[in-house]
């Protein structure tokens, strides 16, 4: 990843991010992101050759729980914290079912 | 110019788990009580944990055998981000370059035709919340419902290997009865526990001959096996009309989504959806990997019992049974099988235990909206009491089924089922001698009425008929034998007559 980062890149990221920059954070971002990418670009320098690439940072598997039903949340304590509800449901505001995420 | 119709399905089935995917909420279908199946881990709450239902696993490595696919060693899950509001956490957790099975296939058979369908893949994945929208056409809010949320889910992927509307259908139709059969889902339609989406383009061959493929277009939620018929055939007309039009082939533009609209039997054009890159799949640092060990894929596939296709055979070679009905009887689902089986042993004719359970048992069922397990006749009860006796000659087989219908409309007064063999023994019994059907094996009795009736003035025409050849004439005098003697079987009522004639 030594490309660096363009201010396209940085646009697209926080439109999948659900986020709105303005003209100015989308400079700021461009710039700090191609930052921190840099920094991670050090691991490149590590030869990989022939090395399985891992699935999880931690040599564990097979962690299971038995299929048992356990308390749920009452329906007010699960609503309790979202902005709007109408006591049974979450309110989203209407979702457009033929709008494109870019539109 | 020609073309052929090439179907891929993506097929969403959730397991009969009693408790979700990750956490202990219970799976259960609950649509009318919005929001009271959630906890922390399947809304998303911070600092929540998911952990792995062995039971889940289980179930997907069942149906992984099923659909002949071979389960991996090693497999992981991963996060594949998207936001929608039915899916709190803003990322799924599903299986990417790692699913739990690949490489299966299916057969199926359409009009007398033998085809095996591939299977790429399965994964087991969990389910999203509901979203409802308002319909009422003033843009209010959207309502959610995370019930569903979490639900354990195995994705199967089809090869593009049907070639029409019908062997999609069949091919659904065929998954659903296997995984019915091994008990990993209720797969219920209406319910969404089986859900499909279809991938459907043509291959057009060019008058000279050049083959071209059209542009693939997705169909999503399909709920009916109707619907997945329907929406094919015209996805079909669709594309070959764009064609003929534009010309256009796959590749020249982006694979199309599109709705199926039941009501106006169109499918309609639906927000783009995100490129695959665009899900941004990473391994979920929240859950470790799952190895299988050849010991353990062993044991599920000892522990699946015979499938469906298996059965079908079977049937045919032990019952002597049509294809069509070993068909009719195995599409009924395990249970019906069972009672069949038991049946037919009871009776010894597979047979006449096919007729009685394709034509009499199910036409009740349906016309009375009940399962096999609720069916008021044990399969012990309809074997003795009733195909026995026609095979015995103690009524006629006519006699039998109408004694089935008393004994049914018996059941539609009480709803009690006849669960003691010998009351129910003594019902028959009690029916056979109130409604007069006692086969009369006296001959000496019918003897006398044959020539009585014979002997009457009016019927001498039909007499003179018959011995002119007129078979039909024989009717009227069985007709007036039977009135007098309703227990006679119409054959030898039938055979003495005609005896009587030539003797005459």
């Amino acid at each position: 990843m030594s490309q660096k980062l363009t201010r396209g890149d940085v646009t697209k990221v926080a439109l999948l991010a659900r986020l709105k920059l303005s003209d100015e954070e989308l400079d700021t971002f461009t710039s700090q992101l191609s930052q921190v990418l840099q920094y991670v670009d050090v691991l490149n320098e590590v030869d990989t050759e022939n090395i399985e690439p891992m699935a999880h940072a931690i040599e564990v598997s097979n962690v299971f729980r038995e299929d048992e039903v356990q308390p749920s949340l009452s329906r007010e304590a699960a609503l309790q914290n979202a902005p709007l509800t109408d006591g049974s449901h979450y309110l989203v505001p209407q979702i457009l079912e033929n709008a494109t995420p870019e539109s | 110019m020609d073309y052929q119709i090439i179907v891929g399905l993506e097929v969403h089935v959730q397991l009969q788990t009693k408790t979700k995917l990750f956490c202990g909420c219970v799976n259960l279908f609950n649509p009318d009580n919005p929001n009271v199946q959630t906890c922390p881990v399947c809304t998303a709450m911070p600092g929540s944990l998911p952990v792995m239902n062995r039971e889940a696993f289980s179930l997907a490595m069942k149906t992984a055998v099923a659909i002949n696919c071979g389960i991996a060693s090693f497999t992981k899950w991963d996060r594949k981000q998207y936001y929608y509001p039915d899916l709190p956490k803003a990322y799924q957790i599903s299986q990417f370059d790692l699913p739990f099975s690949e490489n299966g296939f299916l057969d199926i058979e359409v009009d007398g035709e033998q085809r095996k369908i591939g299977i790429i893949r399965a994964h087991l994945e969990e389910d999203a919340g509901k979203n409802m929208h308002d319909e009422s056409g003033k843009g209010g809010d959207s309502k959610v419902d995370l019930n569903r949320c979490g639900t354990p889910l195995v994705e199967i992927v089809s090869e593009p290997d049907m070639r029409s509307a019908a062997e999609a259908k069949e091919y659904l139709e065929e998954l659903k009865l296997l995984l019915t059969y091994i008990d990993v889902s209720d797969c219920n339609m209406q319910e969404g526990s089986l859900r499909c989406d279809a991938n459907v383009n043509l291959h057009v061959t060019n008058d000279d001959g050049e083959k071209i493929a059209t542009p693939i277009v997705e169909v999503k939620n399909l709920n009916s096996f109707r619907g997945v018929e329907l929406a094919i055939e015209y996805e079909a007309d669709r594309q070959w009309d764009i064609y003929q039009e534009t010309g256009l082939k796959i590749g020249d533009v982006a694979k199309e989504t599109r709705g199926w609209d039941a009501t106006r039997g169109k499918t309609f054009g639906q927000r783009g959806k995100e490129d695959a890159a665009d899900y941004r799949y990473f391994p979920d640092p929240d859950l470790v990997p799952v190895t299988v060990t050849e010991e353990e894929k062993q044991a599920v596939r000892d522990s699946l019992g015979e499938l469906p296709a298996a059965r079908r055979s079977r049937f045919i070679e032990e019952y002597s049974l049509s294809k069509y009905d070993a068909s009719v009887i195995v599409s009924q689902g395990n249970s019906f099988t069972l009672y069949y089986e038991s049946v037919a042993k009871s009776c010894g004719d597979g047979k006449q235990a096919a007729n009685w359970l394709t034509q009499e048992v199910l036409r009740e069922m349906n016309e009375r909206k009940i399962s096999i397990e609720d069916f008021p006749i044990t399969s012990d009860g309809l074997a003795t009491s009733l195909i026995n006796r026609v095979r015995d000659k103690k009524i006629s087989i006519k006699s039998a089924k109408e004694i089935f219908a008393r004994l049914m409309e018996d059941f539609g007064e009480s709803n009690e089922s006849y669960g003691d063999n010998k009351a129910f023994d003594q019902r028959v019994e009690q029916l056979i001698e109130e409604m007069g059907l006692a086969l009369v094996s006296d001959t000496g009795e019918l003897e006398g009425v044959v020539d009585a009736v014979l002997a009457k003035e009016q019927n001498q025409k039909a007499i003179e008929d018959f011995k002119g050849g007129k078979q039909a004439a024989v009717g009227a005098l069985m007709g007036q034998v039977m009135k007098q003697i309703k227990g006679a079987d119409a054959q030898t009522v039938r055979k003495m007559i005609i005896e009587k004639i030539q003797n005459m």
